[in-house]
């Protein structure tokens, strides 16, 4: 099976300052990614973030405004999409659906004069990496959604491309289905090596599947990194926030301490000290990031070593989610924080109302400069 | 249970059909079934004025006449139209509504005026045959009336737009994603068009052509003022024969012979082209 996948390592892609406009409007600006061959790279973004229009530069479906996109160093612009040889795989799954199973896996093959006895061959690999052997003769309408873009995607995969393009292809099923599927497409990527480039505004699937992932937002990239990267590091409040969730507190950097570190004090008086994400001076109104999981509770605090920030509070808010709970603790004048404790300490929930000490490492404790009116 | 639902689901739709059954019962059933008495019935139930139709070569010619003049107007619509129909489909909505207007626009002037002005146009020193002979295309004027080609001009013309409509209306249904997945598996234009965008738009093809090879049928006035003594067709043998030899028994037997045959063509259209089972599963 593996040799008659037969997909020789995927290509580099690499987008060198592309930019689009529409008239004044400017969907993707500047943007610079090199992906390593055979990896999984993620676009993440909100909707209009330009992550869907940047894959259809690479597609040939949209021409850049400036720029140029590099397969393997090839420059694309002259090529139209059907000369790319990059595989697609659409939201709307876009299945043929007067042909059977069979001839949709096919039509690559058809298209490139594959043999007839290749195409056989070709054709049951394709559907049995998906795992759709025996639906050869079916048409589209009697497949369910998660099927439909199973056929897509070995349809996709059929003539062996050396890249993978996917435009938010889980987007139309439902949660369970979804993350199955996640786990599966991961599973195909690593096997066949192709270089995959995926396109999501979802983060958690973002997280789940790729090597390396940019998040996008305004037509312009925010942050690349690995998954770990831009959760415990976010470069900016926008990937803090879009990325999973965050606590935030505006602040004032008060005076820098040692590895860039930086002690800060809130308008309500906390005092607390983070690492600082950019270059910050005294002075400076800034706002701290950290992740509702890295607070514990003060009892808990000795595996934080010493120097970690605390504060005190009363819980206003339990709401338990399955997991977890998920606790807002009024801090008074400084807001309120959220944190989340796995429920393996059933016996410990606290009642609202209660009163809480809390700690939480400088590590976890991000802050990015802040815009002030 | 569900069954209950379902029942009371029947009869709303039931309900809402009511007012339109009862029309066409009343004024198109009944006098349907009162032709298909009159051309049987004649102080006793007979077949003769059938066998007279199948024994006189006349009828059958003009039949077969009418036949292959709407073969020839739905082939002529069908090239017209589908082109026109694609770019309808496939423009920006702003521009395609335009066309739209203009390819509607006709239906607001009577077919009797429209026909009169195809016969000023074509006529022997109609702007067509002007226009064609300044060009040097052909140095005396060409027939295009009072014959044939005439009646098959005026026809399309008529008809155009019921052909556009339809397949227009099957085309805007055609996901453009598809044509681009296939742009993206490596087809060319072409081989998107003719492998993809072209078979999905089949059923409008089918309906149509079906629509306007029967509509060309039952069609009168335009081979009336625009053909020639030869170019008689059904319909207007069937007038001839209440207007003038008031033999409305033989027209009623004509009548139900062209509805036979049209019926007839219809169900071996449809079993040819299938076209309940397109995006039915083939078991």
């Amino acid at each position: 099976m593996a040799a008659a996948e037969g997909i020789d390592g995927g290509a580099e892609v690499r987008l060198h300052e592309l930019t689009k406009t529409y008239g004044s409007v400017v969907a993707v600006c500047d943007v610079s990614v090199t992906v390593a061959p055979g990896s999984f790279f993620t676009l993440l973004g909100p909707s209009g973030s330009g992550k869907t229009t940047t894959l259809m530069m690479v597609a040939g479906f949209a021409s850049p405004t400036s720029g140029e996109v590099f397969v393997d160093g090839r420059p694309m612009a002259a090529l139209p999409p059907q000369k790319r040889h990059l595989g697609m795989v659409f939201q709307s799954y876009a299945v043929f659906p007067h042909l059977t199973v069979f001839d949709n896996v096919a039509f690559p093959l058809q298209i490139r004069k594959t043999s007839r006895l290749e195409t056989l061959h070709r054709v049951a690999d394709a559907l049995e990496l998906v795992r759709l052997t025996g639906y050869e003769r079916r048409l589209p309408r009697q497949l369910s959604g998660g099927e439909q873009q199973r056929v897509a995607l070995a349809r996709a995969l059929v003539f062996r491309p050396r890249v993978l393009l996917m435009d938010e292809p889980l987007g139309a099923l439902d949660k369970k289905l979804r993350a199955h599927m996640q786990l599966e497409l991961k599973h195909i990527q690593q096997r066949l090596h192709v270089t995959v480039l995926y396109v999501t505004h979802d983060q958690e699937e973002a997280l789940t599947m790729s090597d390396r992932v940019a998040v996008m937002q305004g037509g312009r990239i925010e942050q690349v990194g690995t998954p770990a990267e831009l959760y415990d590091r976010p470069a900016s409040r926008f990937v803090a926030d879009f990325l999973g969730e965050s606590n935030f507190l505006d602040a004032v950097a008060v005076s820098t301490e040692r590895d860039g570190r930086w002690r800060c004090r809130a308008a309500g008086g906390l005092e607390f000290i983070g690492v600082g994400a950019a270059a910050l001076a005294a002075g400076q109104a800034v706002t701290a990031a950290v992740r509702p999981e890295k607070l514990v509770l003060a009892e808990d605090a000795a595996a934080l070593g010493a120097g970690a920030n605390a504060c005190k509070g009363l819980v206003e808010e339990a709401i338990y989610v399955g997991d977890v709970t998920r606790y807002r603790v009024g801090l008074g004048a400084d807001g309120a924080l959220i944190i989340k404790m796995p429920n393996r300490f059933a016996a410990r929930s606290l009642a609202s109302g209660a009163a809480v000490a809390l700690a939480w490492s400088p590590d976890d404790t991000r802050v990015f400069p802040r815009a002030t009116a | 249970m569900k069954e209950t639902v379902e029942g009371r689901e029947a009869r709303r739709y039931l309900s809402a059909l009511a007012p339109a059954l009862v029309v066409l019962a009343a004024l198109f059933v009944y006098p349907l079934l009162g032709i298909v008495h009159r051309s049987v019935y004649k102080g006793g139930y007979t077949l003769d004025l059938y066998r007279q139709i199948f024994r006189v070569p006349v009828y059958l010619q003009v039949l077969l006449a009418t036949f292959k003049v709407s073969a020839l107007v739905t082939l002529v619509c069908l090239v017209l139209g589908y082109p026109l129909a694609y770019v309808l489909a496939t423009r920006r909505p702003r521009t395609a509504q335009l066309l739209m207007i203009i390819v509607v626009l006709p239906f607001f002037t009577s077919i009797i005026v429209r026909t009169y002005a195809w016969m000023v146009l074509l006529g022997r020193n109609g702007i067509v045959n002007q226009y064609l002979m300044m060009l040097g295309l052909t140095s005396t004027p060409m027939a295009l009336l009072y014959n044939q080609a005439g009646v098959i001009i005026g026809m399309s013309y008529v008809l155009l737009p019921y052909m556009v409509l339809t397949v227009y209306s099957v085309m805007r249904g055609i996901d453009p994603g598809l044509v681009r997945a296939a742009h993206s598996l490596g087809a060319s234009r072409l081989q998107a068009f003719r492998r993809v965008f072209l078979p999905l738009s089949l059923p409008g093809i089918a309906g149509g052509t079906l629509l306007v090879f029967i509509l060309s049928l039952g069609f009168f006035i335009t081979p009336a003022l625009m053909g020639g003594p030869g170019d008689v067709m059904i319909a207007m043998l069937i007038e001839r024969e209440v207007e003038i030899t008031l033999n409305w028994s033989f027209a009623s037997a004509l009548a139900v012979v062209l509805l036979a045959l049209t019926l007839l063509g219809f169900a071996g259209y449809n079993r040819l082209l299938r076209l309940d089972r397109v995006f039915e599963g083939r078991g």
